[in-house]
């Protein structure tokens, strides 16, 4: 029955992503009323068939129907709730649905909010969706249909990859990833609708940038969660490993953040029209190339389901948006001339630009160190693979540049500067960064990359502290008010640029963080006898007894571990190894104590098992990861304000004489543009 | 913008972007790291010495040994034809067991044993016998690339 359903709404999605790509596109153009409604109506449609077929699934995983094909892959009966409600993503064909629906959802909501607004660039951009719908929906439909009907229907299954039921944040990497990835589709969709519509004016910019902010945050946030993930379930003690699967979600975050960045050149100073088309679209082609590596099994991971024919249509797709992308650009290169031009070296503007040239160069290091295996296979057949080693030695300088324009770009006015204007600007922060290496220095620190870091990290906060003093400075003087009251004010008024600053710091907190991290972790490994105890750093280790333990869908070993801190007992930390029916190999669940300072990690990683009277334990003092996380959250807070509405002033006769006064402190008024 | 500014700031980029040029090209040169399959290392093994490798095949039944007290490990890793002595630190994997397929990530060093800084075992569900006549490359396929999940 559920399998009738899904394939049903299925195929009512795939046709009305059809209608609503000629619709839309023809709408647009003839700009009839009746066609502009249709469009909309369409949308909604394909949102509600996707939302039918999501709930059959879930109703089928829920009650193990396991005459659904894909249930019967990923299904069982032991598996707890939580992880059998999730496992909707946890292979190819549900996690394509997934996909899809998130898909319909953008299409659904641009289409709500916009009902009354920028109708010559929303009919446009709804078939754009559409087109991109029915590629995902017509996947859905043949070569990855999760409804395919299994017969005799199996008395149970086998379970989801006991990777991927191992952790609580599955729940959150998946979505939080998908929401990223796919809302990414939303800007592409109004800049291929601009070019369509030949409106190649900052409108489509501003209309896009929350639904640029908001799917940027998603993958910011989607992006730490997989590290926090990899952190608490591989075992290995790191967060990061430049997996190609890591990559793939990495690179459109790259261009993604060059774009929100290049886009305020744009708005401010009509420059930059191709190039801001041509970041979108490569960071939506990024996303479907991400897609394609994590879905197509080109790659070992895991995160790689691999299914033969999926990979070839990802590919083809890929190069039809890309030829496509490119002929509409040739097409309308005439409405393409920007107006502006760079007035001065040294300026915001110029600042961006620099900033966006780092970026791609990030985005292609990335890119090429990803492929490059597969490239050298292909011309002459070496298998070669490329490590870690490469993306740090190259990444790390490139990131280091980008930490320092992180602080010059936000304290640099638009247009043109003086030299004095800029040592007024810069000399303080110049300062507190030459304190914190010097610091840094008679501390001991000797290793330049990290030195570095401090020192820019010190440099950008306190551009960033300057700027919000000014802020408050200016807001007191114009609204009369309490510092904090000020405080509150220029973040609800100016909510954009205040948020950027908040993302800003909690940028610098996971730079600095990665930089500490990577620099003192230390660990060691050791088999210990019960009662034994193992050194490392101040931390003391002793081992006291293997358990094992029956679970309904798992068998667990835990090693129980008393750990001291200089002398003092801590309490017990349990690492532990389960085995899952359908896994040969035991999935770890490392043991992790975290306090701001560093976290302390243990992994089991052998034990004696017949008289559990030793077992080998790897301990890592890792300094400085609970801030990464810390980190993501502030982000994550900061680009929450930035695309809350803002609080239009309530006193407008005021605003020119603000704006007028706020130009002298630095004008935030006037550059009421960040991020 | 004046002339001569503008030649300045093209000449910045263009160093800009030779310096990242540079960086990419030393970067990839050093850290591409080479899958070799025993007979491939030993066929090759006085150019490879000391570089960091991938050693692929399956370990050779009876060749484990590991001391729990030291943590060091050893073993032998096999083809159909050649034979390549490992030698690591630190416990083996859950399911390290004789006669299945291991990617071993370390150097080859002069003394003919190689270093493992790093051990994968390639998990598939059934046992597979030691082969015959595979390829390299497909000795390459089954071991890195996987055809089910994770």
């Amino acid at each position: 029955m559920l399998n009738i359903i899904g394939s049903a709404a299925v195929t009512a999605a795939l046709l009305g992503a059809l209608a609503v790509a000629v619709v839309g596109v023809v709408a647009g153009f003839s700009r009839r009323p009746a066609l502009i409604r249709a469009a909309r109506y369409g949308t909604y449609f394909i949102f509600g068939a996707m939302t039918v077929a999501v709930a059959a699934m879930e109703t089928a995983l829920l009650t193990h129907d396991f005459s659904v094909e894909y249930v019967a892959k990923v299904g069982s009966r032991e598996t707890p709730l939580y992880y059998t409600a999730i496992s909707l993503w946890s292979s190819l064909e549900g996690s394509i649905l997934f996909w899809g629906w998130i898909l319909a959802g953008y299409g659904a909501l641009v289409a709500f909010v916009n009902r009354r607004s920028l109708s010559r660039l929303v009919p446009f951009a709804e078939g754009v969706m559409g087109i991109v719908g029915i590629f995902f929906f017509g996947l859905l439909a043949t070569a990855a249909s999760p409804f395919g009907e299994v017969f005799p229907v199996p008395a149970n299954g086998p379970g989801p990859n006991p990777l991927l039921q191992n952790h609580p944040l599955m729940g959150l990497h998946p979505p939080m990833l998908y929401l990223g990835y796919v809302g990414l589709a939303v800007p592409f969709s109004f800049a291929i609708g601009a070019l369509l519509a030949g409106k190649l004016d900052e409108e489509w910019i501003r209309a896009t940038r929350r639904w640029t902010v908001a799917p940027w945050a998603f993958l910011s946030v989607g992006i730490l969660a997989g590290g926090w993930w990899s952190y608490e379930v591989l075992g290995w003690g790191g967060y990061w490993a430049w997996d190609p699967v890591e990559n793939a979600s990495f690179l459109p975050w790259l261009t993604a953040t060059a774009f929100l960045h290049s886009v305020m050149v744009q708005e401010r100073r009509g420059m930059l029209k191709t190039w801001n088309l041509s970041l979108i679209i490569g960071t939506f082609l990024l996303t479907l190339f991400g897609t394609f590596l994590t879905r197509s099994g080109i790659l070992d991971s895991v995160h790689a389901f691999t299914e033969g024919v999926i990979g070839p249509l990802f590919l083809a797709f890929i190069a039809i948006v890309m030829v496509a992308s490119l002929v509409l650009i040739a097409w309308r290169s005439d409405r393409l001339y920007a107006p502006g031009s760079l007035d001065a070296v040294v300026s915001k503007e110029s600042s961006f630009i620099l900033n966006n040239l780092v970026f791609v160069a990030f985005t292609f290091t990335v890119l090429l160190g990803t492929t490059f295996p597969l490239i050298v296979e292909a011309v002459n057949g070496n298998r070669v693979s490329v490590g870690p080693p490469y993306f740090n030695m190259v990444t790390v300088p490139l990131g280091l540049l980008l930490l320092f324009l992180m602080g010059v770009g936000p304290a640099l006015p638009w247009r043109r500067t003086t030299a004095e204007r800029i040592r007024g600007a810069f000399w303080l922060p110049t300062a507190v960064g030459s304190i914190v290496l010097v610091v840094g220095l008679l501390l001991g620190v000797r290793r330049v990359y990290p030195l570095l870091t401090f020192a820019f990290a010190g440099f950008v906060m306190t551009t960033i502290v300057e700027e919000f003093r000014k802020g408050v400075q200016a807001r007191r003087r114009i609204a009369g008010v309490s510092s904090v009251r000020a405080f509150g004010q220029i973040l609800t008024r100016n909510s954009r640029r205040y948020g950027g600053y908040i993302v800003h710091t909690g940028i610098v907190i996971i730079i600095v963080a990665l930089a500490i991290s990577g620099s003192w972790r230390f660990e060691r490994e050791a088999t210990l006898r019960s009662g034994e105890a193992m050194l490392l750093g101040a931390y003391g280790i002793r081992f006291d007894e293997v358990w094992g333990r029956e679970e309904p869908q798992r068998f667990v070993v835990g090693a129980t571990l008393t750990v001291f801190h200089e002398g003092e007992e801590l309490g017990p930390m349990q690492p532990r190894m389960n085995y899952y029916p359908n896994s040969e190999q035991p999935i770890a669940t490392p043991a992790v104590r975290s306090s701001l300072k560093e976290d302390l990690y243990l992994t089991l990683m052998s034990f004696d098992a017949e008289e559990g009277a030793h077992a080998t334990v790897r301990a890592i003092v890792n300094p400085a990861v609970p801030w990464l996380w810390i980190g993501g959250m502030i982000v994550a807070l900061g680009a929450i304000l930035a695309v809350a509405p803002q609080r239009k002033s309530r006193r407008p006769e005021f605003v020119p004489a603000a704006a007028a006064v706020a130009t002298e402190a630095a004008s935030p008024k006037e550059e009421a543009v960040t991020v | 913008m004046g002339r001569s500014k503008k030649l300045w700031a093209g000449l910045g980029i263009v160093a800009i972007v030779a310096a990242i040029a540079v960086l990419i090209v030393g970067g990839l040169s050093e850290n591409v790291v080479y899958f070799l399959t025993p007979s491939e290392l030993q066929a090759r093994a006085a150019d490879v010495v000391d570089q960091p490798l991938r050693l692929g095949g399956q370990v050779k039944p009876g060749s484990r040994s590991w001391n729990a007290e030291t943590l060091d490990l050893r073993f032998v890793v096999q083809d159909s034809l050649s034979e390549v002595q490992v030698k690591s630190t630190g416990a083996p994997p859950a399911m390290f067991k004789e006669g299945i397929g291991v990617v071993v990530e370390g150097r080859y060093r002069e003394d003919g044993v190689f270093e493992a800084t790093n051990l994968m075992v390639k998990h598939s569900n059934e046992y597979e016998p030691p082969h015959d006549e595979r390829t390299p490359q497909e000795m390459y396929e089954s071991l890195v690339k996987p055809e089910g999940t994770s």
